[in-house]
Formats: structure tokens, sequence, C-alpha cells
């Protein structure tokens, strides 16, 4: 019963938060595009089947993931499991000891960003664009593993203290760079691929992993230092979607190169 | 209506396969590096199969729903050719969709705190509410902006990699002058404001758009309107927290 009256106040706000959208659509559609709807009533459905799911999506995450999630990000940041039963409580804490929690950081930015809604969204759209030349499967691990990366390095940053604006900076350096090397078609996809991954199931847990981490660090404020982690997990994505598209580009330039090769020696 | 049911079942398991690194990573380390048994274990299983139900009608539904509508709304006023009327809707979806955001509100709520403790606005509640509306406000009308930014981008085929790179020139200034306490903040506003409804509704009409303009590649023109509007809210934010 508990569950009914959570699923309906949820179905409610995500109505709430789809009003809008729907309100510009259709107020365009008929003040400004006059012109019936093809398949109208498909789509409505389609609205009802995203709304929903959406809803479901959030209760299953709000009961099962979120809540062990943030008590995992809070025990692994803990001073006391740091230290573990090797060191005294008055020994200080070198970075290196906190090495659970970036693989915890790692791991956790990397599964949730495979679950995530919307780059499921993008990639089958950029599958469709490009004819299949791009995976769907291809460009979520690359996103999810510049996610994890951009945790993992986020995390390391809390704990050592360095400011942020060196890290996004220089990556940003990076990607501008990486640009001018990297395929025409790819950049606009990998550009928006650090847009999307944060979302409805990244940021909740990325969150509590910094504000567990910065408020439990000697030195850090959990109100300066616990954010900036989702602006990592949006900058490596960038990366790792150039370079997937680069080393793709690269095994079939090299493939390409062989078979011609052989071609040149069967004719002699 | 079979059909119906083959398409859900397909693409439950798809969203099955979706979810299990997460349950893997979280069982990992609950039960091997925590060494914790794991909590009401009923909750959770009815949870993660509400997760994957609302995964599999959410996929479900963007297909029937969500990519259609964005692509013939881009057909219907490439079709129609007004400039203004599709600049203003741009504008609309962007403002619209960022301003109800639950993330941004969130976030919003964050930074009025952070702002408070860092003695650049009262410790009041109507203070901080002011600020956090504020806020709110500035980073909607920044993502109406980009979108509109974005769709020209796509009429005239400009390069985008040079006005991100002007961006990012742009945000590297801005953290110069913007006060230290509100960078963190500015940099997470860039990822939070694009939700999950407007992503495949943005996405829909930036494709729609270029492969509907003569001349325009859907791969190099249609996308990089969510990358506009992830890069906005960043210089909006560290504005508003030097002007306030």
């Amino acid at each position: 019963m508990e569950t009914l009256t959570q699923l309906f106040t949820i179905l409610l706000s995500t109505i709430k938060d789809v009003m809008p959208i729907i309100a510009i659509i259709f107020g365009f559609q008929l003040l400004v595009i006059r012109r019936p709807i093809p398949h109208l009533k498909r789509v409505l459905f389609g609205f009802v089947y995203v709304v929903v799911g959406l809803a479901l999506f959030l209760l299953g995450l709000d009961k099962a993931l979120f809540p062990i999630g943030e008590l995992m990000a809070q025990q692994l940041t803990d001073p006391d499991f740091i230290r573990g039963s090797v060191m005294s409580a008055d020994e200080a804490l070198h970075w290196s000891d906190y090495y659970w929690v970036y693989i915890f950081a790692f791991a956790i930015g990397a599964s949730t960003t495979i679950a995530e809604p919307s780059l499921i969204a993008v990639a089958i759209k950029a599958n469709e664009v490009s004819g299949g030349a791009i995976g769907v499967w291809g460009l979520r691990l690359a996103v999810a593993l510049g996610v994890a990366v951009g945790i993992s390095l986020g995390t390391w940053r809390i704990v050592t203290g360095y400011p942020i604006h060196w890290f996004i900076i220089s990556g940003y350096i990076f990607v501008v760079i990486q640009t001018f090397f990297a395929p025409k078609l790819i950049v606009p996809l990998a550009y928006d691929s650090g847009g999307v991954t944060t979302s409805t199931v990244t940021v909740p847990l990325v969150a509590a992993l910094g504000l567990g981490l910065a408020s439990t660090v000697p030195g850090r404020s959990a109100l300066i230092d616990g954010f900036g982690l989702i602006a990592f997990a949006s900058l490596f994505p960038m990366i790792t979607v150039m370079g997937y598209a680069q080393i793709t580009e690269m095994v079939a330039a090299r493939d390409k190169r062989k078979r011609e090769r052989e071609d040149t020696l069967i004719k002699e | 209506m079979s059909n119906v049911f083959v398409a859900l079942g397909r693409s439950m398991v798809g969203s099955v396969r979706d979810l299990l690194p997460i349950v893997v990573v979280i069982a990992f380390f609950q039960l091997v590096v925590l060494q914790q048994p794991v909590p009401d274990l009923v909750g959770l299983l009815t949870g993660l199969l509400c997760v994957v139900a609302g995964l599999t009608f959410f996929i479900y539904g963007l297909e029937m729903g969500l990519f259609p509508i964005g692509q013939v709304l881009a057909h219907a006023f490439a079709r129609k050719g007004s400039l203004f009327w599709l600049l203003l809707f741009a504008f609309s979806l962007g403002f619209g969709t960022t301003v109800a955001e639950p993330a941004l509100i969130a976030v919003a709520a964050e930074a009025a705190t952070v702002a408070a403790e860092g003695g650049m606005i009262e410790a009041t509640d109507s203070a901080k509410s002011n600020y956090a509306s504020g806020l709110r406000y500035t980073v909607a009308f920044s993502v109406g902006l980009a979108i509109v930014v974005g769709v020209i981008r796509i009429l005239k085929g400009w390069p985008i990699h040079y006005m991100i790179a002007i961006g990012y020139i742009m945000v590297i200034i801005m953290t110069g002058f913007a006060p230290r306490e509100i960078i963190g903040i500015a940099y997470d506003s860039g990822g939070v404001t694009t939700s999950t409804i407007t992503v495949p509704l943005v996405t829909a009409l930036g494709v729609g758009l270029a492969s509907s303009i003569e001349g325009r590649n859907p791969m190099i023109d249609g996308f990089g309107l969510i990358a506009f509007a992830s890069l906005t809210p960043m210089i909006f934010v560290m504005a508003y927290g030097m002007v306030i």
C-alpha cells in the first residue's frame, strides 16, 4: 500500500515535469504549425509509456538502489573503514589509503551510465543516423568508461584537495586539441555525450559519494569540495568517445591497407 | 496485440542486461568489501523489478512518442520556413524543460546555502529562496539561449568545435573572476540541466532539422544541441555568482 502511494506521488511529479514539454509541443502544434500530427494516437500512447516508465524507474531507484548506494558511499568514505584493522586511529591517512573509494567510484560510474535512459536514447538515435556505423554498445561503453575514469579522478581530487579548475581547464584544452585529430563525424556526438551521461541514475549516487567524501576527509568542506564530480563525469566521455572513434578509424584503415597489400600480392 | 508483447518482452531482456552491472557492483561491495548483509531483500527485489519495468516502458515509449514528435516538429518548422517561430520554439523548449527540472531545483537550493555560508547573501530563508529562484531562472534562460544558438548553427552549418572552444575559453576566463564557492556548483550545473525527457526530444529535433535542410549532414549538424545546453549554464551560473 505504501509503495502504491509512493508510486502515485512519483507519477504525479513526473507528469508535472512533462507538462511544460507537452504544453510547448502541442501549443506550437495547434497555434503555429496547424497541421495534424501523423499517428497522433500512437504518439500519445508513446508519451504515456514514457511517463509511466520514468515514474516506475524512479520509484524502483528510490526503493532499491539509492538507499543502499548512498549508505555504501558513506561506509566506504568512513575513516574507520579506510583505516581498517591495520592502522591506528591517530595515523594520518595518505591519499592512496582511499583505494576502495576510487574503485567504487569507477565501478559505480560505469555501471550507472550503462543504465542511463537518456544515453540509451542518444545511442539509438546515433546508430540510426549513422546507418549502423556507430554501434549502440560501442558508444555506451565508451561513455561509461569516460564517466568511470572521470568520477574516480574526481574522488581522488576531493581526497587530495587540488583545485577543481586545474583539472577541468586541462581537460578542456585536451578536448579541443583532440577535436582536430578525431574523425569529423563523431565530434558533435562526442560533445553531446558529455551532457547526457549524468541524469536520473548517476547524479544521486555520485552526489552522495562526493558529499560523503568531502565531509569525512580532513580539511575539506562538504559545501565547496562536495560538488564537481558531475563536471568530471561530463568531461571525460567527450575524450573517450572521440578516442573510440579514432581507434575504430585506425583499425579500419589498417585492415584496408592489409587487404590492399594482399590484393596486390594475389595479382602478382 | 501480440506484437506489442513480443516487442515489450524483447526490450525487457535488454533492460535486465542494462541493469545487471549496477546490481553486480553493489552486491560485490556490500558482500565482499564492506562485508555487510543485504538489508531488506524483498524491498530491494521489488524495487529492481520496478526499475526494469520502468526502463522497458520508457525505451518503448521513446520510439513511439518522443522521437517521432521531435522529428515531425522539425520537419514542419523546416517546411514552414519561419525562422522566428522556430527560434521561439527552440527557446521555449530549452527554458520550459529546464525551469521545472528537479535536479536543477536541488542544485539551486544547495548553491543558496553555499552563498549564505560564504557571506555573499544574508543567511535568511527569504534571501536564500530569492537567490535560488534567481539562479534557476538564469540557468533556464541560458539553456533556452543554448538551444537557440544550437538551432542557428544547424541552419547555417557552422562547425561546432569553434563554438564549443569559444565557450570553453569563456568558462576558463570566468573561472578566474568568479567567487571560489560557486565554481564547483557552476561546473556541475552544466551536467544536471538536461533531463531524461529533454535529451531524446532535443536530439530528435536537431537530427530532424539537419535532415530536412538540404546540404546538412544529420550526423555532423544534427547532434550538438545538448553540448550547448550543458555549456551555457556554467557561464551563466558563474556570472550570476559574480553579479549577486
